[in-house]
């Protein structure tokens, strides 16, 4: 196999590092490069769940004291193996990670924060006051490892476990970036609406990163108790719970070689800080928080991305990112369920209305698809049609009425149950992640027809479903005439293409009926057509299609039938023919003449 | 645990919970107008307790202060970070080309920190009497509020909620390191304002409480008139509603964040004020009284002014109970509680997203 550039830089840097205890590095480097790999490993959750997920905690450094805690007492006290240890200090660790997890996600995103920082001083002062922890003065005399038979008593024989577990886990982070349950957690910042639309339940994935974070900071605890030899409540402290996020924030955020740099970063400019400062002030004390604290400030301001793009930017220059390898051409299909019969009733809509305060914005309106039809949901601004999308696919909560698809109640269902029943939609304001390549957003849509999930991704046993995914997405964006496009950054696209890429995406979902918000919407003239012809072409395949759009000729051509709304209301139901005829529509656009 | 020493307690408790109550009360106000998560809250506290030590007591021995003289160091920091504000407003303005107006603002956010360190070098504010005092150490802290604002979050007023909670974390880790140069690490208690002692049956009624009590509940009368009844507390009632109507009626997002910082600070200052006679404050005490008025806050789901306030007495009382029964495992307590509150607040209003 060809390694690309990039790649073998990369094994390079992780065997330099590996190698460099055997070399004759002062003991105090490899002290400060101990501690940096011990930071690192909690800063990669961070950069998982703040870059990535969009969500954060101060509460970090709490679950490395859980970690070191749990082995130290269980090593020590009960002369138990410290792999028991490990264990249990995971298993606390995600048992409270759990519980607040259940407690602040649902809500919006600033809670989970909040509780971490109760919860971090919560155990800060349970640890300095409980005696069986031995209160401020800690617990002594912990074990050091054995592995193979080798006893890892001293800092050069720790560094390699150290580093190898630090390496392991990017690693880890890295497989989970680039796969299903990684597209779901990339897809959390962007707002839930899309994600939810796509069958993803955004819960769920912010329950997986911030329970990944507080179990890679506990293996950091543990790793740190046999490294330190002796636990002491300082460390695991609410301000070194501040520090870990800013190491993430400091190195990029969203970066897995960005937690590295941030760590290394932090504590070299701590350790010259501490050696500075009292010769400044002519006092000893913890004056170096506030140069971090105007540092943080400053680096949110002018550098929101953090040091890694100035890293990644050299990169590229001599190692361009090499383009993901089309190796599914031969992948199977995946599985596509049935389509109902044609002219059966598949969607039904009775009375919907909603109100917002006083406003009536959708006012009990009822009509009806049948499989394999294309209907045109039209009326002039204002008139509730994106409403009505939004109350159909469960993105609003309706006031009153009732709507079924194929038989199943979908009216007050959220938006990730109707999705998996095979309604797939787009946006009237494109949402997509810009970051990620059109070949992988489009791969979002076949979230639900997947199964692997976060263990096979870090492990690689999820690539034969990878293959499934990808050849899905390129057959969707072929179909579409964006094969061209595949491995371009989905936010470096012009509006029209995007707009077809959120087409290619619904279609990835498999879905039975689609419903386009302004699918038309900054197309050109040719676009418009060929969107029309594949419009067509799904519908002889036996999809139906719902359609809100402005473009009168794009409608007229198309559509089946036409449902025309107006304040709300539903104000004429027919063929193109009959609404073109209509003095009613023509005066709900035009007004009547007096 | 007899009646009496509940009643006991439960005076205790109110009286600091009237306390958080402010703090609540700030935190709500920022979190509604400006959608900043304030954590340094509680910093305003500390310099507001310590400023007034520092005007009674001098710098302490051995401090950095004490050999430039015993003005207090918040003083010399309200001057610096007038003087960075006011450099970085005038050379944006004047880079606009209107070096007139450049000279304008930055003359106007200067006159104030300079009037007072003029004020304070030429007269020897330790000699004055001590509401004098007081009422130097409210004019010191408080503009500190709107200036914080103007350097950490002005620019950013646009960023997620969580890019403003962090860069608040910046701000508290940049004040309490400033705390402790400027107060070192002993803690001041100072003297009552008040030393009367009022016998209701087994209760004793400090003089102080009494001021704890009547000055909290005269500002909430004070915020209360302000929002219902002024155009300025109307204008930051629409901005938090929304924010980009209240800037088509001409609100500006800036003087909206200046204005509930400046009342942040002062809430703030005032609490340490009154909480200086009774508990002894270290540089970083804030932090703790701070997060209290969080967990209140919290409570109301950063919405709610009278539940804030009843979240406040709550936590009070808890707190006060459980320093009599546990008293080592106090702050777990009262920090715990947030997790019920939070179970409670999840089940009444499951969240949608914000887009």
């Amino acid at each position: 196999m060809k390694l690309a550039p990039r790649r073998l830089l990369t094994i390079a840097i992780a065997l330099l590092v590996l190698v460099l205890p055997l070399l004759p590095v002062p003991e105090f480097w490899i002290t400060q490069l101990n501690l940096i790999g011990l930071y690192s490993i909690v800063a990669l959750g961070l950069v998982l769940l703040t870059g990535v997920g969009g969500l954060t905690s101060f509460g970090q450094a709490a679950f490395v004291g859980v970690g070191a805690y749990s082995t130290a007492v269980l090593t020590t006290q009960f002369a138990l193996s410290p792999w028991l240890g490990l264990l249990a200090g995971v298993v606390i660790t995600v048992a409270i990670a759990l519980v607040l997890a259940a407690l602040t996600l649902r809500m919006s995103g600033h809670y989970l924060p909040l509780a971490t920082i109760a919860w971090g001083l919560s155990l800060s002062y349970t640890m300095a006051n409980v005696e069986g922890l031995g209160r401020y003065d800690g617990l002594l005399g912990i074990p050091a490892l054995h592995l193979f038979g080798i006893s890892l008593h001293d800092g050069r024989r720790m560094y390699l476990l150290i580093w190898a577990v630090a390496l392991l886990a990017a690693l880890a982070t890295q497989r989970l970036l680039d796969s299903r349950p990684g597209r779901a957690i990339r897809a959390l910042k962007g707002g839930a609406a899309m994600a939810e639309a796509m069958g993803i339940s955004t819960y769920r994935y912010k329950v997986v990163i911030f329970v990944c974070a507080a179990v890679l900071a506990a293996i950091s605890g543990w790793l740190f108790a046999h490294y330190q030899r002796a636990v002491n409540p300082t460390p695991f402290g609410l301000n070194r719970g501040i520090e870990y996020l800013f190491m993430a924030v400091l190195g990029g955020v969203g970066q897995v070689g960005g937690a590295f740099v941030g760590a290394g970063a932090v504590k070299l400019i701590e350790d010259k800080l501490q050696e500075w400062l009292p010769l400044l002030t002519g006092t000893n004390g913890n004056y170096e928080v506030i140069v971090f604290g105007v540092l943080i400030v400053l680096v949110l301001k002018y550098a929101p991305d953090g040091l890694w793009p100035a890293v990644s930017r050299l990169l590229e220059r001599w190692l361009p990112l090499a383009r993901r390898v089309i190796d599914w051409a031969h992948a199977a299909r995946l599985p596509e369920r049935g389509r109902p019969q044609a002219g059966d009733v598949l969607l039904q809509v009775q009375s919907v209305r909603k109100e917002f305060g006083g406003l009536v914005a959708v006012n009990d309106v009822s009509f009806e698809l049948r499989a394999g039809e294309i209907v045109g949901l039209i009326g002039p601004n204002g008139a509730g049609k994106s409403t009505t999308f939004n109350l159909l696919t469960g993105t609003l909560a309706l006031t009153r009425g009732s709507a079924t698809f194929a038989g199943h109640t979908i009216a007050g269902l959220p938006a990730r149950a109707i999705a998996r029943l095979g309604v797939s939609r787009t946006f009237q304001h494109v949402k997509l992640l810009p970051e990620m390549t059109v070949l992988e957003n489009v791969a979002l849509g076949a979230h639900q027809r997947g199964r692997r999930g976060v263990l096979s991704a870090m492990l690689r046993t999820d690539r034969d479903e990878e293959r499934r995914f990808f050849a899905e997405a390129q057959r969707q964006l072929e179909r579409i005439g964006m094969g061209a496009q595949l491995h371009e950054l989905a936010g470096n696209l012009p509006l029209g293409p995007q707009r077809l890429l959120e087409i290619a995406r619904a279609l990835c979902t498999d879905p039975v009926l689609l419903l386009l918000d302004e699918p038309a919407a900054g197309l050109r003239l040719q676009e418009k057509q060929a969107l029309a012809a594949v419009l067509r072409q799904l519908k002889g395949e036996g999809i139906s299609i719902l359609l809100v759009e402005h473009d009168m000729d794009f409608v007229m051509g198309l559509t089946d039938r036409i449902v025309v709304m107006e304040f709300g209301t539903k104000l004429l139901e027919g063929t193109p023919a009959e609404v073109q005829a209509s003095p009613a529509v023509r005066a709900a656009y035009l007004g009547t003449e007096h | 645990m007899d009646p009496t020493i509940a009643a006991i307690l439960t005076l205790d408790g109110v009286g600091n919970g009237a306390i958080y109550a402010l703090l609540a009360l700030a935190t709500v106000l920022l979190f509604a107008v400006t959608r900043v998560i304030f954590i340094p809250q509680g910093e305003f506290v500390a310099f507001g307790a310590l400023t007034f030590a520092m005007l009674q007591q001098g710098n302490p021995v051995g401090s950095l202060w004490q050999r430039y003289g015993d003005l207090p160091g918040t003083l010399w920091l309200l001057a610096l970070i007038a003087l960075i504000a006011a450099a970085i407003d005038a050379t944006r303005t004047w880079r606009l080309g209107q070096p007139r107006r450049a000279w304008r603002e930055a003359l106007t956010t200067l006159a104030l920190p300079t009037a007072l360190v003029v004020l304070c070098v030429l007269s020897h504010p330790r000699s004055w009497p001590m509401l004098a005092q007081l009422l130097l150490t409210l004019a010191i802290v408080t503009p500190l509020g709107p200036l914080v604002y103007r350097l950490a979050y002005q620019r950013l007023a646009d960023a997620s909620v969580l890019v403003l909670l962090i860069v608040s974390v910046g701000v508290h880790f940049a004040l309490t390191g400033l705390g402790l140069l400027f107060f070192g690490a002993e803690a001041f208690r100072n003297p009552p304002f008040w030393d009367a002692r009022f016998s209701l049956g087994p209760l004793t009624l400090t003089g102080q409480s009494i001021i704890i009590f009547g000055s909290s509940a005269a500002l909430i009368v004070l915020l209360w008139l302000f929002f219902e009844r002024t155009l300025r507390g109307k204008a930051l009632r629409a901005t938090a509603v929304n924010r980009t109507g209240a800037r088509l009626m001409g609100i500006s997002p800036a003087t909206a964040g200046r204005l509930s910082f400046t009342m942040a600070a002062f809430m703030g200052a005032l609490s340490g004020l009154l909480i200086g006679p009774s508990t002894s404050v270290y540089y970083d005490s804030g932090f703790l009284i701070g997060l209290k008025g969080f967990v209140a806050a919290v409570f109301a789901g950063l919405a709610s002014y009278p539940l804030a306030a009843v979240g406040a007495l709550g936590v009070g009382i808890i707190e006060s109970f459980a320093s009599f029964s546990a008293s080592a495992f106090k702050e777990v307590i009262v920090f715990t509680t947030i997790l019920p509150v939070l179970l409670w607040r999840s089940l009444r209003d499951p969240h949608r997203e914000e887009e």
